[in-house]
């Protein structure tokens, strides 16, 4: 192979593999189903290595993969069969954090949660917590803008990107937005954001960062259904609050969080948890509002805390739920469907009804506050055409979602997984110019080949 | 001139694809953007019949409206269900219109806590330079599916394409605000004063630079609550502030929304910046005797550039400086001032579309 030849001239010494043993840990992504033998990785160091391998790949035609931690839920990380696969992780540094102007510049490999580690010396934080915030990149993020259950307030990835320094598919180099909250000209920051890696590959990113809140209130409320925590979130926002977060976690989701890392939830069939954060006064002020609407919504049960300990567990409960669900069942496909808020309660039963019908198990953990559902569909992969029967169901949830007037992806991207149901929620004419945008941006289409769009001689 | 008067999504696609060079007009509040230049063979496109709102769910914290829908009705509408545009989009009074906002990419003070007009837009229709009507996002408020061509076209100032309608996320409207005024003598003590605010944990609704040296402080929320706040943000300060009346400083915050502050002639121009760029750009603004005030903790400088100064002068200066800015009113200048950024990615996807270049030189 051409670029493979290429490669080897850049002195990439023992960070070029091409060993079948070595490619094998990137293979796939946290969407596991899928599996692509790439036919080498160069684990990058620099900035300008990425430069010199995207041009490489470039000259070759060979299309190629960025990739962080590899915790992609739609398979954005997926490589090409005979590509190249960019590994980033290795750029993870916090090149420097500015408290005068509230913002941080990081290497693309840098790891989420290191952000808000290196600013807290300054009160400050990176707001957008994928639950996977623990080990996910923030190049990661970018490319797919990735959200996290305190988006509801906060916003996702792409509103606390403010710059970009970037190398394009061809290998031209560009610096996108700055360190201005106030850009001036066409967004291209926002624009390169969840972009799933077709524009290129981000190689310097300006973060916003936030205040650490002064108080921070989390209330845990149990329900004898998810209609009842559906409805107390609505409830919540008639009456004018705005929380940080609002998630819902169903019965299974409760169960398999016991069973994993054991949070201590109370059972129940829905569980609800709230946050608030501010101001000291504020947040107790609302705090005791929060309590009167809670007390009023058919809660069971309604625990309050704030303990930064007590509240890190409930958090942990919640965010290990994907990984939870494998005490669960050997399998499972999580989506991420949205619908809009008020018809969160009609998509639960729907989806109930669903999952009873096909006789496949469905637990659902979902930021409820922005009506983004994570269902997680339950199976044995050993079982034949269990993944198929389970892929269907998959599908079945995202036309309703779209139906309800929702979106196929709130928060994953649409990787390899959701590229046939993009027309569900776009026109012709709508996809037609995503093409054409992503044509003359990469015209080689080498960038992340096979994302958002199925590859061309497919087409 | 020309003018075309669009009435419908279909209208403006018909519009876009029958003629060579165009240009959309809302309200007409930022004439610099929306004024074809003399002597060029430009169409306005006057988009302020496409009008109205499409979809307005309280429960949802979202709204669809036409893009020529004024701002001052979108208020309206949002007020009657204690809900509100919490980034204060400037110009309303004067007839600013939702797609003139978001292709303007202009925010006002409330953008300091809630986000500038980027972070609101969720969804748009709009035309491209083929005349495809398209659509983008979505009508929730999180949305990860296809190219976020809504962000791409907040600032795009009807370069990229012309807005037919777009999707906003509402949020609740405070019960209540107070505004304190602190005098801090000199810009490097105010400078000082805001950036320690912004990284605060008191939570402002509004933080604002007014040179030399007053910072101006609005606190949002229930009634009750604002006083022991003040005084704790005088505390954190070490400066007695001055809490204005509550007509005065309604009257002080339309002033600053709708730029009457600036003197006579004067070219509204808003510039990027941050507190660390501020020092500079103030010390040039002074040698050219143009008066400024800074929005959003020093990320936005809303300059008063004097009629009688050429405009090249200050694109100048933002060049050397490394800032970037628009002229908002005043003669058509719809170019980018200072460092143009994004290279061979804005040219693409320009390119991608307006392959036709129907749409003015950026």
């Amino acid at each position: 192979m051409r670029a493979l030849a290429a490669l080897r001239e850049l002195g990439l010494d023992g960070r070029l593999l091409t060993a079948p043993a070595e490619l094998a840990a990137f293979g796939s992504d946290a969407l596991t189903a899928f599996h692509e033998r790439p036919a080498a990785v160069v684990l990058a160091q620099r900035a300008e290595e990425v430069v010199e391998v995207v041009r490489a790949c470039h000259r070759a035609r060979v299309p190629f993969v960025a990739r962080g931690s590899g915790t992609s839920l739609s398979g954005g990380s997926l490589p090409v069969a005979g590509g190249v696969v960019i590994a980033l992780n290795r750029m993870n540094r916090v090149l420097s954090v500015d408290p005068e102007t509230c913002t941080a510049v990081v290497e693309p490999g840098a790891i989420n949660l290191h952000v808000s580690a290196a600013a807290r010396q300054h009160g400050l934080a990176y707001a957008p917590d994928p639950s996977s915030q623990s080990v996910c990149t923030i190049g990661g993020n970018l490319a797919f803008n990735s959200g996290g259950a305190h988006c509801l307030r906060h916003g996702m990835t792409a509103n606390h990107v403010l710059g970009i320094r970037a190398v394009l598919p061809d290998g031209e180099l560009v610096e996108l937005g700055g360190a201005s909250r106030e850009p001036v000209g066409p967004d291209l920051t926002g624009m390169f954001c969840g972009s799933e890696g077709l524009f290129g590959i981000a190689l310097e990113v300006t973060l916003r960062l936030v205040p650490i809140a002064e108080a921070t209130h989390t209330a845990l409320a149990s329900y004898d259904s998810l209609e009842l925590a559906g409805a107390a979130v609505a409830r919540i926002v008639a009456a004018g609050m705005l929380p940080v977060a609002m998630e819902i976690m169903d019965a299974l989701a409760i169960e398999a969080a016991e069973a994993s890392v054991r949070p201590g939830y109370p059972p129940a069939a829905a569980l609800l948890i709230v946050e608030l954060e501010g101001e000291r006064d504020v947040v107790a002020a609302d705090a005791a509002r929060l309590r009167a609407l809670l007390d009023a919504s058919g809660a069971g049960a309604v625990r309050t805390t704030v303990d930064p300990d007590e509240r890190a567990l409930i958090w942990k409960g919640r965010k290990s739920a994907f990984s939870a669900v494998g005490w669960l069942a050997p399998d499972y496909l999580v989506q991420d469907g949205v619908v809009p808020r008020t018809r969160l309660g009609e998509a639960l039963a729907e989806i109930g009804r669903m999952s009873a019908a096909a006789g496949i198990r469905v637990a659902n953990v979902f930021h409820a506050g922005d009506g983004n559902l994570h269902p997680l569909i339950l199976f044995d992969g050993r079982e034949p055409g269990a993944l198929e029967r389970a892929e269907r169901l998959a599908g079945e949830i995202l036309r309703m979602c779209v139906r309800l007037g929702g979106s196929i992806t709130g928060e994953h991207g649409v990787g390899v997984e959701k590229r046939d149901y993009l027309e569900l929620m776009f026109a012709p004419a709508d996809l037609a110019l995503m093409r054409r945008v992503r044509d003359t941006v990469d015209p080689a289409g080498i960038a992340n080949r096979g994302k958002v769009f199925a590859p061309e001689r497919a087409a | 001139m020309s003018v075309v008067a669009i009435d419908s999504p279909a209208a403006l696609s018909e519009a876009v694809r029958a003629h060579p060079r165009v240009l959309p007009v809302g309200g007409g509040t930022k004439p610099a953007l929306s004024v074809p230049p003399d002597g060029t063979d430009v169409v306005a496109l006057d988009v302020s019949g496409l009008r109205g709102i499409v979809e307005y769910d309280p429960a949802e914290l979202t709204l669809t409206a036409r893009a020529g829908t004024p701002i001052a009705e979108l208020d309206e509408a949002l007020a009657a269900h204690g809900q509100g545009l919490p980034f204060d989009p400037p110009l309303a009074a004067a007839g600013a219109t939702l797609g003139g906002v978001v292709a303007a990419g202009t925010s006002g003070s409330g953008a300091f806590h809630h986000g500038t007009v980027r972070d609101f837009v969720v969804g748009v229709r709009f035309v491209d330079g083929t005349g495809a009507l398209v659509a983008a996002g979505g009508r929730v408020v999180k949305n990860a599916a296809g190219f976020d061509l809504p962000k791409l076209l907040v600032g795009s100032r009807g370069r990229l394409g012309v807005l037919a309608e777009v999707t906003l996320k509402v949020f609740p409207r405070s019960e209540a605000s107070a505004t304190v005024a602190f005098e801090l003598g000199a810009i490097e003590a105010a400078l000082a004063a805001v950036a320690r605010l912004a990284r605060g944990s008191l939570e402002l609704d509004a933080l604002d630079l007014e040179p030399p040296g007053r910072v101006l402080v609005r606190l949002a929320g229930d009634a009750d609550s604002l006083p022991p706040r003040a005084a704790r943000l005088a505390a954190a300060l070490d400066v007695p502030g001055v809490t204005l009346e509550r007509d005065a400083a309604a009257a002080r915050w339309r002033e600053v929304a709708e730029l009457s502050w600036l003197p006579a002639g004067a070219r509204a121009v808003r510039v990027a910046t941050t507190a660390r760029a501020v020092p500079a750009l103030q010390a040039a603004l002074d040698g050219a005797g143009a008066a400024v005030r800074y929005g959003n903790a020093a990320n936005v400088a809303w300059i008063a550039w004097p009629q009688e100064q050429p405009l090249a002068r200050l694109d100048e200066t933002l060049g050397t400086l490394g800032l970037t800015g628009t002229a908002l009113t005043g003669p058509p200048h719809a170019r980018v001032l200072g460092a143009r950024r994004g290279g061979a990615f804005a040219a693409r996807l320009r390119a991608a579309l307006d392959p036709d270049n129907r749409f003015p030189e950026d």
